[in-house]
């Protein structure tokens, strides 16, 4: 039993075929969005090389996301961010059995073609990488593998949904070590969500639909959101997480899992810390497992962190206002 | 008499199972708990436990650094039942490997007389929905919902093979375990769940 609010059930990314003489239905929103309910408390990771990969996995990582660059070395690197080598990725694919995700640019249509011709099990349309089309998303129903998005507002994440992101997560401010972003955004996304129920409790279908005008999705959308009192699809936490308690941190305030970026391979003690994040997102309701999971890392080897109120590059900013 | 039956929670889609085993008991009229459960002790208070979708990697270690799957062990073989859902199935399996990269060094419960490949339909692109039977448990028609599933490509004397889709074997039953590659608990037909609560009631 899963919400399909929004669902556009004869999209063009879906595909009704037979195996063998079977008949089968492919990218329906069950198969998207469910696929997306099977990472949940898990932690997703990014990485660069097949190594990196291995260790994620070995770590108990649920999922890897495949860059060209971690966000912080984008940061520094400047220029343009585009998706990451399709040899890397196929690599990869072929040296771990958990689910392999990569980026492509937000509004990129043939990247994200490129990626689902070549078998990624989800695409993240990122603000890590250099926006392709200032005002529109990718119109993700055309496609039969399932979207992630990021969003910073129940605003964002509604109008993702509506053009068929199967799984929302904060966006944060990526590359920085520093949660602070993520925090406001998951923050502002349950205040929100907790408005929008109080009001369809209150039957103002008035209100309901002076919320869907403000945030530019359908009516139909807004009030099954209210209706349900949480995002229609599942949402995880992501952008500056680089510790266990960090991870730990986000669960509580309700994220349904944890995208690690630059925290895990820019530190010095990778291994350990990726074990350690994954333990203290499966157990952060244990105070105690928390301390023996950030016991296994050391500060000093930490990512230094960067201070969000002086940053030349605002991710979390690009395409906010499509 | 009122069941406890618990969801186990490392990992996975464990919400949804919540709510098809609760609506599941409605529907049945038996009174039960269902709760979510991650420690050794919790499950030692169980009548029957449900592993859930997810990744089995991560289950599997997880719930072997604290225990629980030698709990859980000890429970089945009392003969406690369980339903292993895609993950889960793997977790119970005798033998695993996957289909691109071949044999796994994962925690298994070594418990289920089945050789199962992870993997065995492709990749998400390919995870499909398709309507499928299991008439020898009285479910003549279910919708099967496939994500990057497993599929059992042998199974021991004492497995009854529940339903296969073409040549591939994809729910199985062997005395308390029951267990299928594709997940029911993403549908709102709760039958399948209902056939569980019936195997420990």
């Amino acid at each position: 039993m899963i919400p399909l609010s929004g669902d556009i059930p004869n999209a063009k990314g879906v595909v009704h075929e037979n195996l063998e003489s079977k008949p089968i239905s492919r990218g329906t929103s069950t198969l998207k969005r469910g696929f997306a309910h099977m990472l949940k408390n898990g932690v997703v990771m990014d990485v660069t090389t097949v190594e990196q990969a291995q260790i994620a996995e070995e770590a108990g990582a649920v999922s890897v996301m495949v860059l060209d660059k971690l966000p912080s070395d984008v940061r520094k690197a400047g220029g343009v961010a585009r998706t990451a080598s399709i040899r890397v990725i196929q690599d990869i694919m072929d040296a771990v059995t958990i689910p392999v995700m990569a980026k492509c640019r937000i509004g990129h249509v043939y990247e994200a073609k490129v990626l689902e011709e070549a078998d990624v099990d989800m695409i993240d349309e990122s603000e890590v990488l250099t926006p392709a089309d200032e005002n529109h998303h990718i119109w993700k129903w055309d496609f039969t593998t399932p979207f992630v998005n990021g969003a910073r507002s129940l605003a964002e994440a509604l109008r993702r949904v509506e053009e068929g992101a199967a799984m929302i997560r904060t966006k944060g401010e990526p590359g920085t070590g520093n949660v602070a972003e993520a925090v406001i955004h998951i923050k502002k996304l349950n205040d929100e969500l907790r408005t929008i129920k109080s009001i369809y409790d209150s039957k103002d279908n008035q209100d309901l639909v002076k919320m869907a005008r403000e945030f530019k999705v359908s009516y139909d959308l807004v009030e099954e959101t209210a209706r349900i009192g949480r995002l229609p699809v599942v949402n995880f936490a992501a952008g500056g997480i680089s510790t266990p308690a960090d991870a730990a941190y986000l669960m509580s305030l309700g994220c349904d899992g944890i995208f690690v970026g630059s925290g895990i391979f820019k530190a010095e003690d990778a291994k350990e810390r990726a074990r350690a994040v994954v333990l203290a997102t499966t157990f952060w309701e244990d105070a105690d497992k928390v301390m023996e999971a950030q016991k296994m890392i050391d500060e000093r080897h930490s990512i230094l962190g960067l201070d969000v109120h002086n940053l030349e590059l605002r991710m979390q900013e690009r395409g906010s206002t499509a | 008499m009122s069941l406890n039956i618990g969801v186990f929670a490392v990992q996975g889609d464990v919400e949804e199972n919540l709510a098809s085993t609760r609506a599941a008991l409605d529907e049945l009229g038996i009174k039960g708990t269902v709760s979510t459960v991650k420690t050794p002790d919790q499950i030692a208070k169980l009548d029957g436990i449900i592993l859930p979708g997810g990744e089995s990697t991560t289950i599997g270690q997880l719930s072997l650094v604290n225990g629980s799957l030698k709990k859980i062990k000890e429970k089945i073989e009392a003969g406690m039942p369980v339903m292993g859902i895609c993950a889960g199935l793997i977790l119970l399996a005798k033998e695993v490997k996957d289909h691109t990269v071949g044999k796994t060094e994962q925690p298994l419960l070594d418990l289920l007389d089945v050789k199962v490949e992870r993997n065995s339909f492709g990749r998400q692109r390919n995870s499909f929905e398709a309507d499928i039977s299991m008439e020898s448990i009285k479910i003549p028609k279910f919708k099967g919902v496939f994500i990057r599933a497993p599929s059992i490509l042998e199974v021991g004397k004492n497995v009854e093979v529940i339903s296969k889709l073409n040549e591939k074997t994809i729910a199985v039953k062997q005395k308390n375990i029951l267990a299928t590659v594709f997940h029911p608990e993403l549908t709102h037909d709760v039958s399948m769940h209902k056939y569980f609560i019936n195997m420990i009631k």
